[in-house]
C-alpha cells in the first residue's frame, strides 16, 4: 500500500516528517519498505523578482520584464502572462535550464525582443494543470533562492507493508487512525476543494431487489454479495480531473483516467471502499444484477482481456449479459469514456472468498480485489458511498436521479466480544489499568460497552477490522498500542520440557565432524531432482523437469557438484551431505524418509608439497575405504562392512543393507582423478558408549609371517582365522602390513605378510609360548586355508 | 625392573641412555661400535649365546635381543632429530619461509554452522531439539496452524504438492513438502501433556525459483515454549537474551507488530544494523534495524486443536532463517551460494571449525 505523506497531513492537520512517519508505522506494525520522493525536480529554479514590466513593442499579449535573479545581474525576459506584474516574485528558469518537458531554456529573440529565461506557470514546472498565469510566490525569500525552498510541492510516497489481517490500512484513513493514536491528537477526514452542497438523504433499504433511478437492482446472489449500494447520476461531463485530485493519485502512483473514475479511486484510497462507476446508458434493461456466471459466460474486461468465466464467478450482470466481474474488474461495455452523461455508481460488499476465487481464475489482481479479498467495512460502505456521490458532482457535475438505495439481503452488525482483563495479564504479562485498555480500544474505533468494574468487558468491534473476531485479538491489540517496547523483558525461571533431543541430531552432528576431521566439505544441495529411480516421489507442479522428484539418494548430486568442480579447473574436490532421502512407499501413503550421509572425493588426498617435488598421490581406493569404514562408524556403529559385487556393502545386525561405496562415473574432463564415493543411512540413536580398558601392563611379542596366498583366497579369512584360533596364545592382533605379486611366486598365488602381535595379560610373555603358539595357527592357515608360509 | 647394577648387561643399557646425547660424527663411531655386523658389542655377544648351555641362552638371548631392538631404534630417532635440527634450525642455510606440510582442512557447512550454534543458545535456556518428517499433510502444514481454509499459501504455486500418481487422498490429507517446521510443533504438542519447550531445525519448501535471495529449499528453525505462566514478557526476555548470546552483548533489539496465523499478539524482532551501527544504510533501508526473527504468542486455536487448554497454558514460538542469517553474517550477496558444491566457497569456512 503506497500512502502520501501530504495527504495524511490533511487527515491529521499538521505537518508530518516521512523517516518519523516511517518509524511510528514500523511500531504499531506496518513498516515501511521504501520512502520515495514525489514530485518534479525543482532543484534548477530560483525565486525572482520583476523590477519592470513594460509592453511588447510588437506584439500586444506579450510583456518584456527586467528580471532580478538575485545573480547581480538583470536579464530581460519577453512574458506573455497576464498576470505578470512589477514587484512580484515568481519561478524563473535560468539560461541552460532543462524543463519538465524536456526543453531546454536558450537565449533568444520573440517578436524582435532578447529574452534570456523563463517566468513558469505551475504547469510548466510539473505541479499540476493550472497554466493561466504565472505561479505567483508570496514569499520573502531573497531572489536567487531555490524554489525549493520556498514552494512546498515535495511530497513523499511511503510504501507500507501491510500484513493481510489489517485491510484497514489498505486506505489513508486508517493509516491515519493509527498514526492520531500514535501522536495523540484527533484526525478527520480531509476537506474536498469546492465540496458541492448536495443534499443527499440516507440510502433507502431493501432486501434483495430494488429500482434506483430507473434501474433495476437486484442481489440474486446474497451470499457472495452482502450490500450493494447504487446510485443514479445523471448529467454529467467527464473530462479531466481538477489539478489537486490528479495531484493525490499521483502522488500514491495512481494514474488520473477522469474525473469520474479518479472520483472513485480516490474514495478506494482515502476510505479503502472500492467503488464502481457504470455508463448507465449502456446498461441494458436497464438493470444490475450480482448474481453467479453461468455456463459459458465471457466478459471483456476493462483491460481489454475477453475472460472466459468458469460456472459460480460471482458477475454483475445487466439484464442480458455480464457486464463485470465483481469485486476484480469491470467490462469494457459499460466503461465511463468522455460521451458518457450518466452513471450508475455501485458501492458493495463482496463476500473475501468468493473474489479470491475470481481474482485465481482470472490470474489478476486489482486494487478492488485485493481490498475486498482482505475484508472491506460493509458498515462503513454508506459513508463511502455518499462521499463518493459527492465528490463526483463537484468534479463532473450532475445529479442524483431520484432515491439512492441500499440492498442488503441478511442484515448483520460488527461482532460483540467479551474481555477479560485477567486475561490480559495472563497473556501479555502485565497488569494495565482499566482507564488503559478502555483508551486503546477506542482508539480502534471500537466502543466499549460494559463498566469497569465488569469482569468482562464487551466490547464492539469496529467494521473495518474484520480481523477483531475474539477476546485474544482485543489483547493484540491493547498490546501494540501499549508499545511492545513498553513490555519489560526480564529474564525468569522456566520449566523444561519432557523431551530429550531427537537422536538423529547428534548423530548426524557426529557423522558432520568426523567427515570434516578427515578433511571433506559440507555442501547443501537441492532435494528436488532429476532422479531415474522409479521409487523417487514425483512433485505435482514442480519448478522445472531438472527438479520433478525427491531424491532418493544423495551421492548423484554430490558427484553433480564434483562436475561444477571440475569445470571450474578445480580438481581437488572432497565433499559431504547430510540431508534427507525419499522414497515411495505404499500406494497413497507419505513417501518413506531417511537421513543419509553421503561423500565423494577425487584430485589429490593431500596438498602438493615441495618436499616431494610438488607431487600429490591422488586419492585412491583404500582411501575411500577408510572414510567409508569411519562414516558407518558414525552413522551406524551396529553396521558391518563386507565386500559384495566389487564394492563395499555396510550391513546392519538385521542384514539390511545401510551403506555402499565404491569407484564412481562421472562426466570427467582427461586431467580428472578416479571419483570414489560411499552414501550411509544415519542411524537414529545416541552416541555409542564406551567404557575404559586398562593399558597393556606387559610388552608384546611381535612375529611377522609371509604367508603365501592363492588368489582365490580373501586376507580377511586369513585374519578372522588368525583372531579366532589365536585368542587363547594372547594374540592381540594379525594386521595385514604388506602384500606382494610377483613373478618370483608360484602360479595363482600372492604373498601376504601379517604381523601378528602377542601379549599377555597377567605376565610378559616368552618366546617359548609364543613359538609353539606361531606355528599351531600356521598349520590351522595350511589346512583350513591352504595358505603356507612364504619360503624365503 | 632390572636390578640397577646386577646385570652384565648394563653397561650396554647406560650407552643406550646416552645415545640421544651423541652428536653426529660420534653417533656414527658408536653405532658401528654396537652394531657393526663384526666387531659390534652386542653383535659379538649375540654369537656367543651359541655357547651357553640352553636355559642361559633362553634367558640373556630375549634380553639381547631386545637390547637390539632398542639400540636400532634409538639410533635412528637420534639421526631424524639431528638431521630435523640441521634443516629447521640452522637459518643461513634454510629457507624458514618455505612452506609447510598442509593437510585437508575439512569444513562445515556456513549455515550449519549457525544452525547448531543457535540450537547450542537455545539449548542452555532449556530448550531440547525436535525433529520431523519433510513430507506433511496439508492439515498438518496449515489447517492445523490455524491458516483459514482458502489461505494464499496453500496455492500450487507457493507450495510444492506432492503427485498423488492416481492415488488422491481427503481433504487436508493431500501430501506436500512443508513450507514452515511448524508441522513439528504440532506433533510435539500432540504427543503428550505440556510443559513442551523444543527448539526444531530443518528443511522447509516454497516453489519459488531461484533468485539472489529466494530458494526452493532452505532451512529453518523455530521455537516452542508452552507452559502454565508463560507470557509476552517470557517471549521479550528470552528471545533478547538469544539476540545478545547470539550478535554480541550490546545487541539492540526491538520487537514490533506483526501477523502471522498461528501466533498472537504477533511480533517481529529487529536487531540494530550491525552494517551502520543503527544509523541507517541501505542493508538496513534507512531504518537502522535489520529483520531477524518472527514470533508471538502461540494462538489458541492451534493450542487447542493439539488438545492443549489455552485456558490454562499459554506458550511463545518463534521462526527465523538461518541462511539469511548466514548471508548477513558472512556479507554474501547471493543465496545460491549457499547450494554451491564449489571448493573455493566451502573452503573459506575452515577456521570457524576449531
Amino acid at each position: 500500500m503506497k500512502v502520501s505523506r501530504r495527504w495524511l497531513e490533511a487527515f491529521l492537520r499538521r505537518p508530518l516528517d516521512a523517516r518519523d512517519l516511517a518509524s511510528r508505522l514500523a511500531m504499531l506494525g506496518a513498516p515501511v519498505d521504501a520512502i520515495d520522493p514525489v514530485g518534479t525536480n525543482l532543484g534548477a529554479f530560483v525565486v525572482a523578482v520583476i523590477t519592470a514590466v513594460r509592453p511588447h513593442p510588437n506584439a500586444d499579449k506579450l510583456h518584456v520584464t527586467t528580471v532580478d535573479d538575485g545573480s547581480g545581474t538583470l536579464f530581460n525576459v519577453v512574458c506573455g502572462a497576464a498576470n505578470v506584474m512589477a514587484g512580484k516574485k515568481y519561478p524563473f528558469a535560468r539560461l541552460g535550464t532543462v524543463m519538465p518537458s524536456g526543453l531546454v531554456i536558450e537565449k533568444r529573440k520573440l517578436r524582435g525582443e532578447p529574452s534570456e529565461g523563463m517566468l513558469c506557470s505551475a504547469r510548466e514546472l510539473g505541479l499540476g494543470s493550472d497554466h493561466d498565469g504565472l505561479l505567483t510566490l508570496d514569499t520573502d525569500a531573497a531572489p536567487g533562492t531555490p524554489l525549493v525552498d520556498v514552494l512546498d510541492a515535495s511530497d513523499e510516497r511511503l510504501e507500507l507493508d501491510v500484513t493481510p489481517n489489517r485491510p484497514d490500512l489498505l486506505g489513508h484513513k486508517g493509516v491515519a487512525r493509527e498514526l492520531a493514536t500514535s501522536y495523540g491528537i484527533p484526525f478527520r477526514l480531509p476537506e474536498i476543494p469546492g465540496l458541492a452542497d448536495v443534499d443527499l438523504p440516507t440510502p433507502v433499504r431493501y432486501a434483495d431487489e430494488a429500482v434506483v433511478g430507473g434501474v433495476r437492482l437486484a442481489v440474486a446472489d446474497p451470499t457472495g454479495c452482502g450490500r450493494f449500494l447504487g446510485a443514479v447520476i445523471r448529467g454529467v461531463t467527464v473530462g479531466p480531473s481538477p489539478e489537486w485530485l490528479q495531484r493525490r493519485l499521483e502522488s500514491v502512483g495512481a494514474r488520473s483516467i477522469n474525473n469520474v473514475v479518479d472520483a472513485t479511486n480516490y474514495i478506494l484510497l482515502e476510505l479503502n471502499q472500492p467503488m464502481h462507476a457504470y455508463d448507465a446508458a449502456r446498461l441494458r434493461g436497464p438493470a444490475i444484477v450480482v448474481r453467479a456466471a453461468r455456463a459459458d459466460e465471457s466478459v471483456v474486461t476493462l483491460d481489454g482481456v475477453a475472460r472466459t468465466l468458469s460456472e459460480g464467478t460471482l458477475v454483475i450482470a445487466d439484464a442480458e449479459r455480464v457486464i463485470g466481474i465483481a469485486g476484480l474488474m469491470g467490462g469494457r461495455d459499460t466503461e465511463v469514456t468522455e460521451g458518457t452523461t450518466d452513471l450508475f455508481l455501485e458501492c458493495a460488499w463482496f463476500e473475501p472468498s468468493r473474489v479470491r476465487k475470481s481474482r485465481r481464475a482470472g490470474g489478476l489482481s486489482t486494487d478492488a480485489s485485493q481490498r475486498f479479498e482482505r475484508g472491506t467495512d460493509r458498515w462503513g460502505a454508506v459513508d463511502a458511498f455518499r462521499r463518493c456521490i459527492r465528490l463526483i458532482i463537484t468534479v463532473a457535475g450532475g445529479a442524483v436521479d431520484g432515491a439512492t438505495v441500499d440492498c442488503t439481503p441478511a442484515p448483520t452488525f460488527p461482532p460483540r466480544i467479551f474481555l477479560r482483563p485477567v486475561r490480559v495479564a495472563q497473556v501479555l504479562g502485565i497488569t494495565l489499568p482499566w482507564i488503559e485498555i478502555e483508551k486503546h480500544l477506542v482508539a480502534i474505533g471500537a466502543t466499549v460497552v460494559s463498566k469497569p468494574e465488569d469482569e468482562r468487558i464487551a466490547v464492539d468491534v469496529p467494521g473495518w477490522r474484520p480481523d477483531i473476531v475474539a477476546e485474544i485479538d482485543l489483547i493484540e491489540e491493547i498490546a501494540r498500542l501499549h508499545g511492545y517496547e513498553n513490555i519489560p523483558a526480564d529474564l525468569r525461571p522456566f520449566r523444561p520440557g519432557h523431551r530429550t533431543d531427537d537422536a538423529a541430531w547428534g548423530t548426524a552432528a557426529r557423522v558432520r565432524l568426523g567427515l570434516a576431521a578427515l578433511g571433506l566439505s559440507e555442501v547443501m544441495t537441492l532435494p528436488m531432482v532429476n532422479d531415474p529411480d522409479p521409487r523417487a516421489p514425483r512433485l505435482l507442479h514442480p519448478l522445472s523437469a531438472e527438479h520433478g522428484m525427491l531424491r532418493t539418494a544423495l551421492v548423484p548430486s554430490l558427484v553433480r557438484q564434483i562436475e561444477a568442480n571440475w569445470s571450474a579447473q578445480v580438481g581437488d574436490v572432497r565433499l559431504f551431505e547430510v540431508g534427507t532421502v525419499f522414497a515411495n512407499s505404499q500406494p497413497g501413503d507419505p513417501p518413506r524418509e531417511a537421513l543419509h550421509a553421503g561423500f565423494t572425493v577425487t584430485g589429490a588426498r593431500h596438498p602438493a608439497h615441495w618436499t616431494a617435488a610438488g607431487k600429490a598421490t591422488p586419492w585412491d581406493a583404500w582411501d575411500a575405504k577408510t572414510i567409508f569404514e569411519r562414516l558407518v562408524a558414525l552413522a551406524e556403529p551396529a553396521a558391518t562392512v563386507q565386500v559384495e559385487g566389487g564394492q563395499w556393502i555396510a550391513r546392519d545386525g538385521l542384514g539390511n543393507q545401510v551403506g555402499w561405496c565404491g569407484p564412481v562415473g562421472a562426466d570427467a574432463p582427461p586431467w580428472a582423478t578416479p571419483l570414489f564415493a560411499g552414501e550411509v543411512t544415519v542411524a537414529e540413536q545416541l552416541a555409542a558408549t564406551l567404557s575404559y580398558r586398562p593399558m597393556p601392563a606387559f610388552p608384546a611379542i611381535v612375529r611377522d609371517l609371509a604367508l603365501l596366498v592363492p588368489l582365490t583366497r580373501r586376507v580377511v579369512e586369513i585374519t578372522s582365522l588368525l583372531a579366532e584360533r589365536g585368542a587363547r596364545y594372547g594374540l592381540e592382533s594379525a594386521s595385514v602390513v604388506d602384500e606382494y605379486r610377483g613373478k618370483s611366486l608360484p602360479e595363482g598365488m600372492r604373498s601376504v605378510a601379517i604381523r601378528l602381535v602377542f601379549r599377555g595379560a597377567d605376565r610378559t610373555l616368552t618366546d617359548t609360548e609364543v613359538e609353539p603358539a606361531v606355528a599351531r595357527l600356521r598349520a590351522s592357515l595350511e589346512r583350513e586355508l591352504d595358505v603356507t608360509l612364504r619360503s624365503s | 625392573m632390572p636390578e640397577p647394577d646386577a646385570s652384565p648387561l648394563q653397561p650396554l643399557r647406560n650407552r643406550l641412555a646416552a645415545v640421544a646425547t651423541l652428536d653426529a660424527a660420534a653417533l656414527e663411531v658408536e653405532e658401528i661400535a654396537i652394531l657393526g655386523r663384526k666387531q659390534g658389542e652386542l653383535t659379538q655377544q649375540l654369537k656367543g649365546l651359541a655357547a651357553l648351555p640352553i636355559e642361559e641362552k633362553r634367558a640373556v638371548g630375549g634380553a639381547l635381543n631386545q637390547l637390539k631392538v632398542e639400540f636400532e631404534a634409538a639410533f635412528a630417532a637420534r639421526r631424524t632429530t639431528l638431521r630435523c635440527a640441521n634443516s629447521a634450525h640452522d637459518a643461513s642455510t634454510v629457507d624458514l619461509t618455505m612452506p609447510g606440510r598442509a593437510t585437508w582442512e575439512g569444513t562445515r557447512h556456513p549455515v550449519t554452522l549457525v544452525v547448531e550454534e543457535i540450537v547450542a543458545i537455545f539449548a542452555g535456556l532449556g530448550f531440547s531439539v525436535a525433529l520431523g518428517p519433510e513430507v506433511e499433510t496439508e492439515a498438518r502444514n496449515f489447517s492445523a496452524l490455524n491458516f483459514p481454509p482458502d489461505h494464499p499459501a496453500m496455492d500450487m504455486h507457493d507450495t510444492l504438492y506432492l503427485d498423488p500418481a492416481g492415488h488422491e487422498r481427503g481433504a487436508g490429507e493431500r501430501l506436500l513438502l512443508r513450507t514452515h517446521t511448524s508441522p513439528v510443533q504440532v506433533r510435539v504438542m500432540r504427543a503428550g501433556p505440556p510443559p513442551y519447550r523444543v527448539v526444531i531445525p530443518g528443511i522447509v519448501y516454497r516453489n519459488d525459483p531461484f533468485d539472489p535471495s529466494h530458494a526452493p529449499a532452505f532451512s529453518q528453525i523455530e521455537g516452542l515454549a508452552v507452559d502454565e505462566g508463560i507470557t509476552f514478557v517470557d517471549l521479550k526476555a528470552t528471545l533478547a537474551h538469544f539476540a545478545r548470546k547470539f550478535l554480541g552483548s550490546d545487541t539492540r533489539v526491538r520487537f514490533r507488530p506483526s501477523f502471522f496465523p498461528f501466533t498472537e499478539p504477533s511480533a517481529e524482532m529487529d536487531v540494530g544494523c550491525a552494517i551502520c551501527g543503527g544509523k541507517g544504510c541501505s542493508a538496513c533501508k534507512g531504518t537502522g534495524w535489520m529483520e531477524i526473527l518472527g514470533c508471538g504468542m502461540v494462538h489458541e486455536n492451534v493450542l487447542r486443536t493439539c488438545h492443549v487448554d489455552p485456558e490454562r497454558f499459554t506458550g511463545f514460538a518463534f521462526g527465523m532463517g538461518p541462511q539469511r542469517i548466514t548471508m548477513q553474517r558472512y556479507a554474501l550477496p547471493d543465496i545460491r551460494l549457499l547450494y554451491s558444491g564449489d571448493m573455493r566457497f566451502l573452503t573459506q569456512f575452515g577456521g570457524l571449525d576449531q
